[in-house]
C-alpha cells in the first residue's frame, strides 16, 4: 500500500527519520553486528586479546552437554507454557463469549495479570510455593504431595511454568475473545438450525475458524517463553536447581555476565537470533492469511 | 401436515422500565405447502418474527405451532426447519458438499443417503460442478444457491428465508426470484420469506403478511392486498408509484381518507382541478405530479398521451369502482 | 447464544468466576502477606486474612527501613525510577515512531524502503538477544547507572513505528489533498490532522509501552549497579537474594503489591484502548 499524495521536501523526511535511525543504529544494529562478530571470536574477560576462531564457538556449543541440555529445557518449558497458556485461556474465552451481560466485568478482572512484571510474578509464585514458607506448598505437603523446587527439577519447572502461564493467560484470552467475536453470528445460528449442539458447534465451526488465532498465539507464546520469562526464571529459581530451569536466554546472561565467557555467550546469542528470526518469518508468512467469510 | 400457526405472538425486549415491545400480537395461519411472504419497511419486526419461528429469538408471549406442535420451548434443531440467511452463512472452511451435508451428518444419516440427497439438491440448483469448491471461490449468486441447497437437503417441514436476495445485484435478484418460484413449485414445502421489497413480495407470495411497527396490518393474497388494502399503510406501501391518499378531495366524506391509485385516474375535460407541478417520463408511461387543493397527488398516463406543462391545470377523474375509503383517525379501511 | 439451557448459563458464570479467582489468588495472598509481621508470614501456614501490620510494612518498604537480609533500597525511590523509566520509554518511543512513520508514509526520498526494512528488522530481535554488546555500547558511552542508559536502548525497536505506519496508510488521501489545497505544509498537516486522528493508537501504545517499560528486568539488571538507580521490578528480586540472613517476606510482598499497582491501574483504566491496541497491533 502506498500513498498517492505525498509531501515534497528534500530535508524534512531525513530530519524526521533521523532520531529513530540514530537510536537503532547505535543500540540495535551495532550491538547485533558485534554479537555476530564476537560469536566468531574468543576473547578474555578484559578484552586484551582477541582471537578469530571461526565456527569454533558454535562447534563447542553443540558439543557442550550443558548447552544441549539448555536447549532441551527451553523446548520443554516453551511447549508447556504455550500449550497450557493456550488451553486455559481458550476455555475462559469460549465461556466469556457466551456471556451477554457482564462481559466487561470478567474481562477487566482477567486481563490485569498482563500488567504484572515477570520478575514480580516470579517473586510472588516463588513465595507461594516456597517449600519452607509458602502457603500453597504447605497445602501440597498436607495433601501428601512431595514438593521441593529447590531440589527437584520437575518441581522447579512446574513452578516457573505456572508463573509464566499465569501471566500470559490474559494476553491469550484477549486474542481468543477477539477471534471468537469475529466469527459471524449467523454461522453459529446456521449450525444450530442444522442441528449442532454447543459442543459440536465449538469443534466443527468455531475451533477451525479460530485456527489463525491459535497458530498466531502459538508463535507468540513460544517467543514469550523464550525471552520474556527471564525475570520469572531469575526471580524464582535462578535457573536451578543446577541448570535445570536454565533456558537459553538465561544461559546467555549467565555465561556472559557471570561466567564471563564472551565468545560463547555471543555465539549463543547469535543462535537465538536465528531462532527468533525464523519464528518471526513463520509468523508473518503463515499467519497473515485471514479467513474470509 | 405442516402448517404454521401464530397465535397472539408478542415480542418484548428488556425488563421493567426499559421494556420495549416490538411485536404486538400477531395472529396468522400458514397452510401446508403455502409460500408466504412477510413484507414491511426496516424495523417493522418481520425478521424478528421469522427468527421467533426459527427459534433464534425467544417468544415473549403467545404461541407458535409448527405442524400442529407448539414449539415455543423447542430448540431450533428440533423444529425440523431450514433457514436461508441474508449473508448466506456458509461455513467458510468446508467445501460446498460438506456445507450441504453438515446437518445430515449430525443426524447420523448413512453416507450413501447423504451423497444421494446432496447430489439431488445440487442437480436442482445446478451446483454439481461446484461441490468440491469452498465458499471463497464462489460468486454471490452461487453462494446463495449453496445456502438454498443446504436447506433443501434437510427436507424440512418449513423453509425460512431471511431477506436472501438483498445482497444480490438487480439482475441476479430477478433471476434468483424465478428460481425460488420454480423450487417451490417442485418441492411444495411450506415457506416463510421475509423481504422489505414489495415487488419481491408481490411476485413471490401466494399470500403476504404486511407488517408495520410490529403490527400485522394485512394478511392476504397479492390481489387482495393490492385491490383492497386494509389500511392506509398497506395502501401506500404496496404499489409503485404509491396510492394517492387524499383527506380533502372533492366529493369526499367527512372523517375519511379517499384512496385512488395513480393508474386509476383518467385525465379529461371534467373532474378535479389539479395544478401540474412536474411531469416525469418513464419510458412506457408518464407520471404527473400535481396539487389538488393543498394536497399532492400523482397521476399515471400512457406515454403517447397527455404531456401537460408545469403550472397548467388539468382535470382528473378517478374511476368510481377503484375508490378506497379509509377512516381518517385509524387509517383502517371502511 | 442460541441455547436457552440454564445449566450451560450457570456453568459459564461458574467457570469464569473460578478463572478470576484462580488468577487473583496469588495476588490476594501477596496482599495478605504484606499486612502481617515477618514472623506471621514465615510461619506456615500463613493466615489467610489481612493482619494489622499494613502501615508498618508499607512504610518500611517505601523508606527502606528494614533489618533483614537482601537489598535495602527504599521502594519509594525505586518506584520513582520505574516511573521515570516507563514514562521516558513510552514518550520516547511514541515520539520517534510518529516522526519516522510520518516520514516513511508521506514522503518520497531515496532509500525510503531501505530504511523501512531496517526499522522493520528491529521488530524481530528483543533486547535479550543482544545484551552483551548493547551493554558494552552503553558502558562505552558512559551511560551506566544513568536514566539515559536505562531508557534509550529500549526505544530502539519498531513496534510503534509499525503500528503508526499501518494506521497512517488507512487515513484517507483526501485529507492530505485538502490540507495541501488549504496551504498547509507537511508539519502543519502532521500536527493538526494526523496527530489528533492517531489519538486512539497513541493511547493503546501508551498502555503497552508503559507496561513494557515498567516491567523491564534484564536490562536494568545489567546497566545499574547503584541501588538508587534500581527500578522497583528489579529491586524486588534483589531483596530476596540476601543469602542466609532472614528475608522480611512481608515487606517484600508489600513491595510486590506496590510494584504491581501503577501498571495494573494503567491497564484497567485504559482498558478499552489497550484491548483495541493489542489486537490491532499484532494483526
Amino acid at each position: 500500500m502506498e500513498k498517492r499524495v505525498t509531501f515534497r521536501s528534500t530535508w524534512l523526511p531525513w530530519a524526521l527519520i533521523a532520531p529513530q535511525v540514530l537510536v537503532i543504529a547505535v543500540f540495535f544494529f551495532w550491538p547485533a553486528a558485534q554479537t555476530l562478530i564476537q560469536s566468531f571470536q574468543q576473547q578474555d574477560a578484559f578484552g586484551t586479546s582477541v582471537q578469530w576462531i571461526g565456527l569454533e564457538n558454535f562447534h563447542n556449543l553443540f558439543n557442550d552437554p550443558t548447552y544441549l541440555a539448555s536447549f532441551r529445557v527451553t523446548a520443554v518449558f516453551s511447549l508447556l507454557v504455550a500449550v497450557f497458556g493456550i488451553l486455559l485461556s481458550l476455555v475462559l474465552a469460549v465461556f466469556a463469549d457466551r456471556v451477554v451481560r457482564g462481559v466487561l466485568f470478567y474481562r477487566t478482572f482477567l486481563i490485569w495479570p498482563y500488567a504484572v512484571a515477570p520478575a514480580v510474578a516470579g517473586v510472588v509464585w516463588m513465595f507461594l510455593l516456597s517449600p519452607s514458607i509458602g502457603v500453597a506448598a504447605y497445602w501440597l505437603h498436607r495433601a501428601e504431595i512431595g514438593w521441593d523446587p529447590l531440589l527437584n527439577s520437575n518441581d522447579a519447572m512446574a513452578l516457573v511454568v505456572m508463573a509464566s502461564v499465569w501471566k500470559q493467560i490474559s494476553y491469550n484470552f484477549l486474542f481468543f475473545v477477539a477471534g471468537l467475536q469475529s466469527i459471524p453470528r449467523s454461522l453459529i445460528e446456521a449450525a444450530a438450525i442444522d442441528g449442532a449442539g454447543p459442543w459440536r458447534r465449538f469443534w466443527t465451526i468455531q475451533f477451525p475458524l479460530l485456527s489463525p488465532t491459535t497458530f498466531f498465539l502459538l508463535v507468540i507464546n513460544v517467543v514469550y517463553a523464550f525471552f520474556d520469562t527471564f525475570g520469572i526464571i531469575d526471580a524464582a529459581t535462578h535457573g536451578g536447581p543446577g541448570k535445570d530451569t536454565s533456558i537459553l536466554v538465561y544461559k546467555v546472561y549467565f555465561d556472559g555476565f557471570k561466567a564471563l565467557d564472551l565468545g560463547g555467550s555471543a555465539a549463543q546469542s547469535a543462535i537465538l537470533m536465528v531462532i527468533v528470526v525464523a519464528l518471526t518469518v513463520v509468523q508473518f508468512r503463515f499467519v497473515e492469511k485471514k479467513v474470509n467469510y | 401436515m405442516a402448517a404454521i400457526q401464530l397465535q397472539d405472538v408478542v415480542k418484548k425486549y428488556g425488563k421493567g422500565k426499559h421494556e420495549l415491545q416490538v411485536i404486538h400480537g400477531v395472529n396468522a395461519q400458514v397452510g401446508d405447502g403455502e409460500f408466504v411472504v412477510i413484507v414491511g419497511p426496516s424495523g417493522c419486526g418481520k425478521s424478528t418474527l421469522l427468527r421467533m419461528v426459527a427459534g433464534l429469538e425467544e417468544i415473549t408471549g403467545g404461541q407458535i405451532q409448527i405442524g400442529g406442535r407448539v414449539v415455543n420451548d423447542v430448540e431450533p434443531a428440533e423444529r425440523d426447519i431450514a433457514m436461508v440467511f441474508q449473508n448466506y452463512a456458509l461455513y467458510p472452511h468446508m467445501t460446498v458438499f460438506d456445507n450441504m451435508a453438515y446437518g445430515l451428518k449430525i443426524k447420523k444419516m448413512p453416507v450413501e443417503e447423504i451423497r444421494m440427497r446432496v447430489d439431488k439438491a445440487a442437480g436442482i440448483l445446478e451446483l454439481g460442478h461446484l461441490l468440491e469448491r469452498t465458499p471463497r471461490q464462489l460468486s454471490g449468486g452461487q453462494r446463495q444457491r449453496v445456502a438454498m441447497g443446504r436447506a433443501i437437503v434437510r427436507a424440512p417441514q418449513v423453509f425460512l428465508f431471511d431477506e436472501p436476495l438483498s445482497n444480490l445485484d438487480a439482475k441476479l435478484r430477478a433471476q434468483t426470484r424465478i428460481e425460488i418460484q420454480k423450487l417451490h413449485r417442485e418441492l411444495g414445502i411450506t415457506s416463510l420469506f421475509v423481504t422489505h421489497d414489495q415487488v419481491e413480495a408481490m411476485t413471490l407470495a401466494q399470500r403476504m403478511m404486511v407488517m408495520n411497527a410490529g403490527n400485522m396490518e394485512q394478511f392476504g393474497t397479492p390481489e387482495e392486498v393490492y385491490h383492497s388494502p386494509a389500511s392506509t399503510f398497506v395502501a401506500s406501501f404496496i404499489g409503485s408509484p404509491p396510492m394517492n391518499l387524499l383527506k380533502n378531495a372533492p366529493g369526499g366524506r367527512e372523517g375519511a381518507i379517499l384512496g385512488i391509485r395513480p393508474e386509476h385516474i383518467d385525465v379529461g375535460t371534467d373532474g378535479w382541478a389539479v395544478k401540474v407541478e412536474t411531469v416525469e417520463l418513464l419510458g412506457a408511461e408518464r407520471l404527473i405530479y400535481g396539487r389538488l387543493g393543498d394536497e399532492q397527488m400523482i397521476i399515471r398516463v400512457e406515454e403517447g398521451g397527455l404531456s401537460p406543462e408545469p403550472d397548467s391545470i388539468i382535470h382528473a377523474r378517478p374511476r368510481e369502482d377503484r375508490l378506497h375509503w379509509f377512516d381518517a383517525a385509524s387509517g383502517k379501511r371502511v | 447464544m442460541v441455547e436457552r439451557d440454564r445449566f450451560l448459563s450457570v456453568l459459564t458464570h461458574i467457570v469464569l468466576i473460578v478463572g478470576i479467582l484462580v488468577v487473583a489468588f496469588p495476588v490476594y495472598l501477596t496482599f495478605i502477606a504484606s499486612t502481617h509481621t515477618t514472623q506471621d508470614v514465615v510461619q506456615v501456614p500463613m493466615p489467610l486474612v489481612p493482619g494489622s501490620s499494613m502501615m508498618d510494612n508499607y512504610r518500611a518498604a517505601i523508606f527502606g527501613e528494614r533489618t533483614g537480609g537482601g537489598s535495602h533500597a527504599p521502594v519509594g525511590r525505586m518506584m520513582a525510577v520505574s516511573l521515570f523509566m516507563a514514562l521516558a520509554i513510552t514518550v520516547g518511543k511514541i515520539s520517534i515512531s510518529l516522526l519516522s512513520a510520518f516520514a516513511i508514509v508521506y514522503f518520497r526520498f531515496p532509500m525510503r524502503m531501505t530504511f523501512f526494512w531496517l526499522i522493520f528488522i528491529t521488530l524481530m530481535l528483543p533486547v535479550e538477544v543482544r545484551i552483551l554488546p548493547t551493554y558494552k555500547v552503553v558502558s562505552d558511552l558512559g551511560l551506566l547507572n544513568s536514566y539515559a542508559g536505562l531508557t534509550v536502548p529500549l526505544i530502539a525497536s519498531a513496534t510503534a513505528t509499525f503500528l503508526y505506519r499501518q494506521f497512517f496508510l488507512t487515513v484517507p488521501e483526501e485529507l492530505a489533498e485538502a490540507a495541501r489545497m488549504d496551504g498547509a505544509g507537511p508539519l502543519r498537516f502532521f500536527k493538526d490532522v494526523l496527530l489528533p486522528l492517531s489519538a486512539t493508537s497513541t493511547a493503546a501504545l501508551f498502555v503497552i509501552q508503559f507496561i513494557y517499560g515498567w516491567n523491564q528486568y534484564l536490562w536494568p539488571l545489567l546497566v545499574t549497579t547503584e541501588e538508587n538507580m534500581y527500578p522497583v521490578v528489579m529491586g524486588i528480586k534483589r531483596m530476596i537474594s540476601g543469602g542466609d540472613a532472614q528475608i522480611e517476606w512481608n515487606v517484600v510482598m508489600a513491595t510486590a503489591i506496590l510494584a504491581m499497582i501503577p501498571p495494573a491501574l494503567v491497564v484497567m483504566l485504559m482498558q478499552k484502548w489497550f484491548v483495541k491496541g493489542l489486537v490491532d497491533t499484532e494483526k
